[in-house]
Protein backbone atom coordinates (compact mmCIF):
# COMPACT_ATOMS: atom_id res chain seq x y z
CA UNK A 1 0.00 0.00 0.00
CA UNK A 2 1.14 3.55 -0.69
CA UNK A 3 2.26 5.68 2.22
CA UNK A 4 0.40 8.92 2.95
CA UNK A 5 3.44 10.86 1.78
CA UNK A 6 3.42 9.04 -1.57
CA UNK A 7 -0.30 9.67 -1.88
CA UNK A 8 0.18 13.36 -1.21
CA UNK A 9 2.95 13.71 -3.78
CA UNK A 10 0.61 12.33 -6.45
CA UNK A 11 -2.42 14.35 -5.36
CA UNK A 12 -2.16 17.04 -8.03
CA UNK A 13 -1.97 14.51 -10.89
CA UNK A 14 -4.75 12.48 -9.27
CA UNK A 15 -7.10 15.46 -9.05
CA UNK A 16 -6.22 16.51 -12.59
CA UNK A 17 -6.79 12.92 -13.78
CA UNK A 18 -3.28 12.74 -15.20
CA UNK A 19 -2.10 9.50 -13.61
CA UNK A 20 -1.83 6.09 -15.25
CA UNK A 21 -4.75 3.73 -14.63
CA UNK A 22 -2.52 1.54 -12.48
CA UNK A 23 -1.42 4.39 -10.23
CA UNK A 24 -4.96 5.76 -10.08
CA UNK A 25 -6.19 2.43 -8.72
CA UNK A 26 -3.46 2.43 -6.08
CA UNK A 27 -4.36 5.99 -5.05
CA UNK A 28 -8.06 5.14 -4.89
CA UNK A 29 -7.30 2.10 -2.75
CA UNK A 30 -5.27 4.32 -0.42
CA UNK A 31 -8.09 6.78 0.20
CA UNK A 32 -10.63 4.08 0.86
CA UNK A 33 -8.35 2.80 3.61
CA UNK A 34 -6.99 6.10 4.96
CA UNK A 35 -9.62 8.53 6.26
CA UNK A 36 -7.11 11.37 6.69
CA UNK A 37 -6.00 11.24 3.07
CA UNK A 38 -9.61 10.98 1.97
CA UNK A 39 -10.37 14.23 3.80
CA UNK A 40 -7.27 15.95 2.41
CA UNK A 41 -8.16 14.84 -1.11
CA UNK A 42 -11.80 15.87 -0.80
CA UNK A 43 -11.06 19.29 0.71
CA UNK A 44 -8.30 20.00 -1.82
CA UNK A 45 -10.80 19.27 -4.59
CA UNK A 46 -13.25 21.68 -2.92
CA UNK A 47 -10.51 24.30 -2.56
CA UNK A 48 -9.99 24.25 -6.33
CA UNK A 49 -13.75 24.44 -6.88
CA UNK A 50 -14.32 27.48 -4.67
CA UNK A 51 -11.55 29.39 -6.44
CA UNK A 52 -12.92 28.43 -9.83
CA UNK A 53 -16.22 29.98 -8.75
CA UNK A 54 -14.53 33.23 -7.71
CA UNK A 55 -15.81 36.28 -9.57
CA UNK A 56 -13.63 37.25 -12.48
CA UNK A 57 -11.26 40.00 -11.52
CA UNK A 58 -12.23 43.50 -12.42
CA UNK A 59 -9.80 46.29 -13.02
CA UNK A 60 -10.17 49.69 -11.33
CA UNK A 61 -11.71 52.31 -13.67
CA UNK A 62 -8.80 54.73 -13.38
CA UNK A 63 -6.24 51.99 -14.13
CA UNK A 64 -8.23 50.98 -17.22
CA UNK A 65 -8.50 54.60 -18.39
CA UNK A 66 -4.76 55.22 -18.06
CA UNK A 67 -3.97 51.98 -19.89
CA UNK A 68 -6.23 52.92 -22.80
CA UNK A 69 -4.71 56.41 -22.96
CA UNK A 70 -1.18 54.95 -23.04
CA UNK A 71 -2.11 52.51 -25.81
CA UNK A 72 -3.80 55.24 -27.86
CA UNK A 73 -0.66 57.38 -27.56
CA UNK A 74 1.45 54.45 -28.68
CA UNK A 75 -0.75 53.79 -31.70
CA UNK A 76 -0.73 57.48 -32.62
CA UNK A 77 3.06 57.65 -32.25
CA UNK A 78 4.07 54.60 -34.17
CA UNK A 79 1.01 53.60 -36.17
CA UNK A 80 1.10 49.97 -37.16
CA UNK A 81 3.03 47.59 -34.94
CA UNK A 82 6.32 46.32 -36.40
CA UNK B 1 3.71 41.09 -44.50
CA UNK B 2 5.50 38.06 -46.00
CA UNK B 3 3.35 35.10 -46.96
CA UNK B 4 3.43 32.41 -44.31
CA UNK B 5 1.49 29.34 -43.29
CA UNK B 6 -1.76 30.18 -41.51
CA UNK B 7 -1.21 29.42 -37.83
CA UNK B 8 -3.63 27.09 -36.13
CA UNK B 9 -4.89 28.48 -32.85
CA UNK B 10 -4.93 26.20 -29.79
CA UNK B 11 -8.24 24.36 -29.57
CA UNK B 12 -9.50 26.23 -26.50
CA UNK B 13 -8.41 29.73 -27.55
CA UNK B 14 -11.36 32.05 -28.30
CA UNK B 15 -12.16 31.51 -31.97
CA UNK B 16 -11.87 35.17 -32.95
CA UNK B 17 -8.48 35.66 -31.28
CA UNK B 18 -6.27 35.17 -34.32
CA UNK B 19 -8.54 37.45 -36.29
CA UNK B 20 -8.27 40.18 -33.63
CA UNK B 21 -4.49 39.84 -33.55
CA UNK B 22 -4.12 40.06 -37.32
CA UNK B 23 -6.43 43.10 -37.46
CA UNK B 24 -4.42 44.75 -34.67
CA UNK B 25 -1.23 43.91 -36.55
CA UNK B 26 -2.63 45.74 -39.56
CA UNK B 27 -3.08 48.83 -37.38
CA UNK B 28 -6.70 48.34 -36.23
CA UNK B 29 -6.68 49.94 -32.77
CA UNK B 30 -10.25 48.82 -32.04
CA UNK B 31 -9.23 45.17 -32.45
CA UNK B 32 -6.35 45.68 -30.02
CA UNK B 33 -8.75 47.35 -27.56
CA UNK B 34 -10.91 44.23 -27.64
CA UNK B 35 -7.89 42.11 -26.72
CA UNK B 36 -7.17 44.53 -23.86
CA UNK B 37 -10.77 44.32 -22.59
CA UNK B 38 -10.52 40.56 -22.59
CA UNK B 39 -7.27 40.20 -20.66
CA UNK B 40 -6.49 43.40 -18.72
CA UNK B 41 -8.18 42.22 -15.50
CA UNK B 42 -6.24 38.98 -15.39
CA UNK B 43 -2.94 40.65 -16.30
CA UNK B 44 -3.47 43.28 -13.59
CA UNK B 45 -4.22 40.56 -11.02
CA UNK B 46 -1.10 38.65 -12.11
CA UNK B 47 1.01 41.81 -11.81
CA UNK B 48 -0.43 42.46 -8.33
CA UNK B 49 0.34 38.85 -7.41
CA UNK B 50 3.99 39.25 -8.29
CA UNK B 51 4.77 42.84 -7.33
CA UNK B 52 2.29 43.16 -4.43
CA UNK B 53 2.21 46.87 -5.15
CA UNK B 54 -0.60 48.66 -6.99
CA UNK B 55 1.59 51.27 -8.64
CA UNK B 56 4.09 48.70 -9.91
CA UNK B 57 1.24 46.46 -11.07
CA UNK B 58 -0.24 49.32 -13.09
CA UNK B 59 3.15 49.98 -14.71
CA UNK B 60 3.49 46.29 -15.52
CA UNK B 61 0.01 46.23 -17.04
CA UNK B 62 0.78 49.18 -19.31
CA UNK B 63 4.25 47.97 -20.27
CA UNK B 64 2.92 44.49 -21.07
CA UNK B 65 0.24 45.74 -23.46
CA UNK B 66 2.52 48.35 -25.06
CA UNK B 67 5.23 45.74 -25.62
CA UNK B 68 2.68 43.28 -26.93
CA UNK B 69 1.47 45.88 -29.45
CA UNK B 70 5.02 46.69 -30.49
CA UNK B 71 5.95 43.04 -31.01
CA UNK B 72 2.69 41.65 -32.33
CA UNK B 73 4.58 40.23 -35.31
CA UNK B 74 6.35 37.87 -32.91
CA UNK B 75 3.10 36.28 -31.77
CA UNK B 76 3.02 33.03 -33.68
CA UNK B 77 -0.58 32.09 -33.05
CA UNK B 78 0.24 28.55 -32.02
CA UNK B 79 -0.14 29.42 -28.36
CA UNK B 80 -2.94 31.45 -26.80
CA UNK B 81 -2.55 35.22 -26.89
CA UNK B 82 -3.10 35.16 -23.13
CA UNK B 83 -0.13 32.79 -22.56
CA UNK B 84 2.02 35.04 -24.72
CA UNK B 85 1.11 38.25 -22.93
CA UNK B 86 1.42 36.60 -19.50
CA UNK B 87 5.01 35.84 -20.38
CA UNK B 88 5.67 39.48 -21.27
CA UNK B 89 3.92 40.67 -18.09
CA UNK B 90 5.87 38.25 -15.87
CA UNK B 91 9.16 39.53 -17.32
CA UNK B 92 8.12 43.14 -16.74
CA UNK B 93 7.04 42.34 -13.18
CA UNK B 94 10.34 40.62 -12.42
CA UNK B 95 12.22 43.64 -13.76
CA UNK B 96 10.27 45.79 -11.31
CA UNK B 97 11.26 43.53 -8.45
CA UNK B 98 14.88 43.62 -9.57
CA UNK B 99 14.83 47.40 -9.62
CA UNK B 100 13.38 47.44 -6.14
CA UNK B 101 16.17 45.18 -4.85
CA UNK B 102 18.83 46.50 -7.18
CA UNK B 103 21.75 44.32 -6.16
CA UNK B 104 20.01 40.99 -6.47
CA UNK B 105 18.98 38.83 -9.37
CA UNK B 106 15.45 37.75 -8.85
CA UNK B 107 13.50 35.00 -10.45
CA UNK B 108 9.99 33.97 -9.66
CA UNK B 109 11.42 30.65 -8.69
CA UNK B 110 13.85 31.93 -6.12
CA UNK B 111 12.17 30.66 -3.00
CA UNK B 112 13.28 27.07 -2.84
CA UNK B 113 10.91 24.74 -1.11
CA UNK B 114 12.08 23.29 2.12
CA UNK B 115 9.42 20.61 2.29
CA UNK B 116 7.82 22.27 5.29
CA UNK B 117 5.25 23.91 3.08
CA UNK B 118 3.88 20.51 2.18
CA UNK B 119 2.86 19.70 5.72
CA UNK B 120 -0.85 19.17 6.18
CA UNK B 121 -1.90 20.72 9.45
CA UNK B 122 -5.66 20.85 9.33
CA UNK B 123 -7.54 17.66 8.65
CA UNK B 124 -11.27 18.11 9.02
CA UNK B 125 -14.18 17.56 6.67
CA UNK B 126 -15.83 20.71 5.35
CA UNK B 127 -19.41 21.81 5.53
CA UNK B 128 -21.20 20.48 2.46
CA UNK B 129 -21.91 24.07 1.37
CA UNK B 130 -19.41 26.49 2.89
CA UNK B 131 -20.73 29.15 0.50
CA UNK B 132 -24.01 29.18 2.45
CA UNK B 133 -22.32 30.08 5.71
CA UNK B 134 -20.79 33.28 4.32
CA UNK B 135 -22.01 36.18 2.22
CA UNK B 136 -20.44 36.67 -1.20
CA UNK B 137 -18.28 39.52 0.15
CA UNK B 138 -17.14 37.49 3.14
CA UNK B 139 -16.37 34.56 0.87
CA UNK B 140 -14.33 36.74 -1.49
CA UNK B 141 -12.51 38.21 1.52
CA UNK B 142 -11.62 34.75 2.84
CA UNK B 143 -10.42 33.49 -0.55
CA UNK B 144 -8.40 36.64 -1.26
CA UNK B 145 -6.75 36.65 2.15
CA UNK B 146 -5.81 32.98 1.82
CA UNK B 147 -4.27 33.42 -1.61
CA UNK B 148 -2.46 36.63 -0.56
CA UNK B 149 -0.78 34.62 2.19
CA UNK B 150 1.04 32.40 -0.33
CA UNK B 151 4.54 33.07 -1.68
CA UNK B 152 4.36 34.88 -5.06
CA UNK B 153 5.48 31.82 -7.03
CA UNK B 154 2.73 29.63 -5.53
CA UNK B 155 0.13 32.35 -5.92
CA UNK B 156 1.05 32.90 -9.55
CA UNK B 157 1.08 29.22 -10.50
CA UNK B 158 -2.22 28.59 -8.70
CA UNK B 159 -3.91 31.62 -10.28
CA UNK B 160 -2.83 30.75 -13.82
CA UNK B 161 -3.54 27.06 -13.49
CA UNK B 162 -6.62 26.78 -11.29
CA UNK B 163 -8.32 30.18 -11.54
CA UNK B 164 -7.53 31.19 -15.14
CA UNK B 165 -7.66 27.59 -16.33
CA UNK B 166 -4.37 27.39 -18.25
CA UNK B 167 -3.00 23.87 -18.69
CA UNK B 168 0.11 22.81 -16.79
CA UNK B 169 2.10 23.07 -20.03
CA UNK B 170 0.81 26.58 -20.79
CA UNK B 171 1.56 27.69 -17.23
CA UNK B 172 5.09 26.32 -17.60
CA UNK B 173 5.51 28.16 -20.89
CA UNK B 174 4.13 31.43 -19.51
CA UNK B 175 6.34 31.36 -16.42
CA UNK B 176 9.40 29.83 -18.07
CA UNK B 177 9.35 26.93 -15.63
CA UNK B 178 9.60 23.22 -16.30
CA UNK B 179 6.41 21.14 -16.14
CA UNK B 180 7.60 19.25 -13.00
CA UNK B 181 8.37 22.63 -11.35
CA UNK B 182 4.83 23.84 -12.10
CA UNK B 183 3.35 20.62 -10.74
CA UNK B 184 5.32 20.76 -7.53
CA UNK B 185 4.43 24.41 -6.95
CA UNK B 186 0.81 23.80 -7.76
CA UNK B 187 0.63 20.96 -5.25
CA UNK B 188 2.12 23.13 -2.53
CA UNK B 189 -0.18 26.02 -3.38
CA UNK B 190 -3.26 23.81 -3.32
CA UNK B 191 -2.30 22.20 -0.01
CA UNK B 192 -1.52 25.50 1.66
CA UNK B 193 -4.80 27.04 0.50
CA UNK B 194 -6.69 23.94 1.60
CA UNK B 195 -5.11 24.28 5.01
CA UNK B 196 -6.02 27.96 5.31
CA UNK B 197 -9.60 27.45 4.09
CA UNK B 198 -10.20 24.48 6.38
CA UNK B 199 -9.97 26.87 9.32
CA UNK B 200 -13.05 28.65 7.98
CA UNK B 201 -14.98 25.87 6.32
CA UNK B 202 -14.59 22.88 8.59
CA UNK B 203 -17.74 21.21 9.78
CA UNK B 204 -18.72 22.41 13.23
CA UNK B 205 -17.68 19.95 15.89
CA UNK B 206 -14.81 18.52 13.84
CA UNK B 207 -11.46 19.28 15.35
CA UNK B 208 -8.20 19.24 13.52
CA UNK B 209 -5.95 16.36 14.40
CA UNK B 210 -2.34 15.65 13.62
CA UNK B 211 -1.55 14.24 10.25
CA UNK B 212 1.60 12.47 9.17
Amino acid sequence: MLTCKQFLSELTDYLDEKTSTELREKLQRHITECPNCWVVCDTTKKTIQVYKGMQSCSIPEDVHARLMAAVERKIADCGKPK
Amino acid sequence: MPAEATPVAPADAPSDELDLVSRARAGDGAAFSLLIDRYEGRIFRLAMNITQNREDAEDVLQEAFLKAYEHLDQFQGNSKFYTWIVRIAVNQALMKLRKRKSDRTISLDEQIDTGEDMVVREVAAWDPDPEERYSREEMNGILTEAIDGLLPIYRTVFTLRDVDGLSTEETAEALDLSVPAVKSRLLRARLQLRDKLTRFFKRKGDDAFAYM
